[in-house]
């Protein structure tokens, strides 16, 4: 039985036949309304995250199964201090597979050592959410056509957004990928993807605080959003925060081919005028969301279809 | 240079190039204080290698000892074995790959923090580095 902790438990083949069987999925619907009948999703959400675990519980019903669960800890037995070992035995049955989403990192691992049913991590604080990672690249394979020699910029908060490290870390993998950090000082990738990845894998990379020097030269541009408390004083934001908004007078920079990515919600750092842009792939990156979810199911439970 | 004798020991095992002033944490890891068997902590030995360095005797069998543990403290730690009165076997120490309930995770936003009797298990991430990191939240463990 296999689980999903990170998206580095799969290896590049495994992904590429998770993705193939996504878009499959994404081609003929139909073909896969039902293959899931019968069978239960649990949503186990420790913390809020109605677009993550409605995403789950989309793809579970799309598939023509079922789903449970509970969307935070107050109504879970949680609140009445059982452990998540304990959680999960009883989920298993419940349930055939299960999607939990908790504020303390690693806890899906520890679901995932006891339980019996296979367990994903929908996003342990502020450790892995490998299901936007895989999101993220279905978007990116099946708009662009492959994953291998794009030029992809990172815009905002670059510091703390764990969708970024994450992403990162699933792209080093493929061939002659750069990447282009567009952020604040105080918002800059920490020295350990720095060093340990980027150097290590021999990756090239460089960190620039406009957006506008750079947008002209990149295959993706994946946006992030850059909040107010992550700033040391309110004059740098005041003085930055325009940097890293996204409008119609930036896009006109940006190349034909160029992608916008973003893993929503959106607050005010894509102005909603660069929407209608063919560009602008945010919200067909949700749907992706919800395909390669599909596939994920359906790999996890071991449905060939 | 003169030489230390504190007791022979006719089986057991000498823990020799321990980091001067360590003696003591691996006594603790290791239990010792649960053995009932002679244990001699000699401190701040004279040594040609280290300038100074400490050795410990212990006199049980080796099964009683998690040499993991010995590793992950200080794998430069050689172990002189003991039978008859005499040296038989010289063994080094590696990194261990896992180590369990030796150290701690601090991470407050680790699962670890909360989970019951869970135990803290962190892995061997980097042995260029000496890196460990939880298994769980794979937060660094700086050693102090």
């Amino acid at each position: 039985m296999r689980h999903l902790m990170s998206p580095l438990d799969f290896s590049v083949e495994e992904l590429d036949k998770l993705m193939d069987l996504a878009n499959d999925i994404e081609r003929h619907p139909d073909k896969y309304a039902h293959v899931c009948e019968g069978r239960i999703l649990a949503t186990l959400f420790y913390e809020p995250s109605t677009r993550t675990r409605l995403s789950f519980e989309s793809a579970m019903l799309r598939l023509g199964g079922k789903v449970l669960g509970f969307s935070n800890a107050a109504s879970s037995s949680a609140a009445k201090g059982e452990s998540v070992s304990d959680t999960i035995r009883m989920i298993s049955c419940y349930a055939d597979i299960c999607a939990m989403r908790h504020n303390k990192e690693g806890a899906p691992m520890v679901a995932s050592q006891v339980s019996g049913i296979p367990v994903i991590n929908a996003g342990d604080g502020g450790h892995q959410h490998p299901t936007q990672t895989l999101t993220d690249m279905l978007t990116i394979r099946s708009l662009k056509g492959h994953l291998n020699h794009l030029k992809i910029g990172l815009c905002g908060d670059l510091k703390f957004g764990r969708t970024v490290h994450s992403l990162i870390n699933a792209l080093v993998r493929y061939d002659d990928i750069s990447f282009v950090f567009i952020s604040p000082e105080e918002l800059r990738i920490p020295d350990y993807i720095r060093e340990d990845v980027l150097d290590a894998k021999g990756v090239s990379y460089e960190e620039v605080e406009r957006l506008e020097d750079v947008i002209g030269n990149l295959d993706i541009l994946y946006m992030t959003r850059v909040q107010r408390e992550r700033f040391f004083n309110e004059e740098d934001y005041v003085r930055l925060k325009d940097f890293y908004i996204l409008d119609k007078k930036k896009m006109k920079l940006a190349g034909p081919d160029m992608l916008v990515l973003h893993p929503l919600p959106r607050v005010n750092e894509i102005s909603v005028e660069v929407d209608s842009d063919p560009r602008a792939a945010y919200f067909r990156q949700v749907q992706y969301g919800v395909y390669v979810r599909m596939a994920l199911i359906l790999t996890l439970l071991e449905v060939n279809v | 240079m003169g030489v230390l004798n504190v007791g022979r020991i006719e089986e057991g095992f000498v823990l020799d190039h321990i980091q001067a002033g360590r003696s003591m944490e691996i006594y603790k890891h290791l239990n010792l204080d649960k053995l009932d068997c002679t244990v001699a902590i000699i401190k701040n030995a004279r040594s040609s290698k280290m300038g100074k360095k400490d050795i410990m005797k212990i006199e049980c069998s080796l099964d009683y000892i998690d040499l993991d543990v010995l590793g992950y403290i200080d794998h430069n730690i050689t172990i002189n074995i003991i039978k008859d009165n005499e040296i038989v076997e010289k063994r080094t120490l590696t990194l261990p790959k896992l180590i369990t309930n030796v150290i701690k995770c601090r991470n407050p936003r680790c699962i670890t923090s909360i989970e019951q009797e869970l135990n803290h298990v962190f892995v061997l991430t980097d042995p260029e580095k000496e890196v460990y990191r939880c298994k769980y939240c794979e937060e660094k463990y700086k050693k102090k």
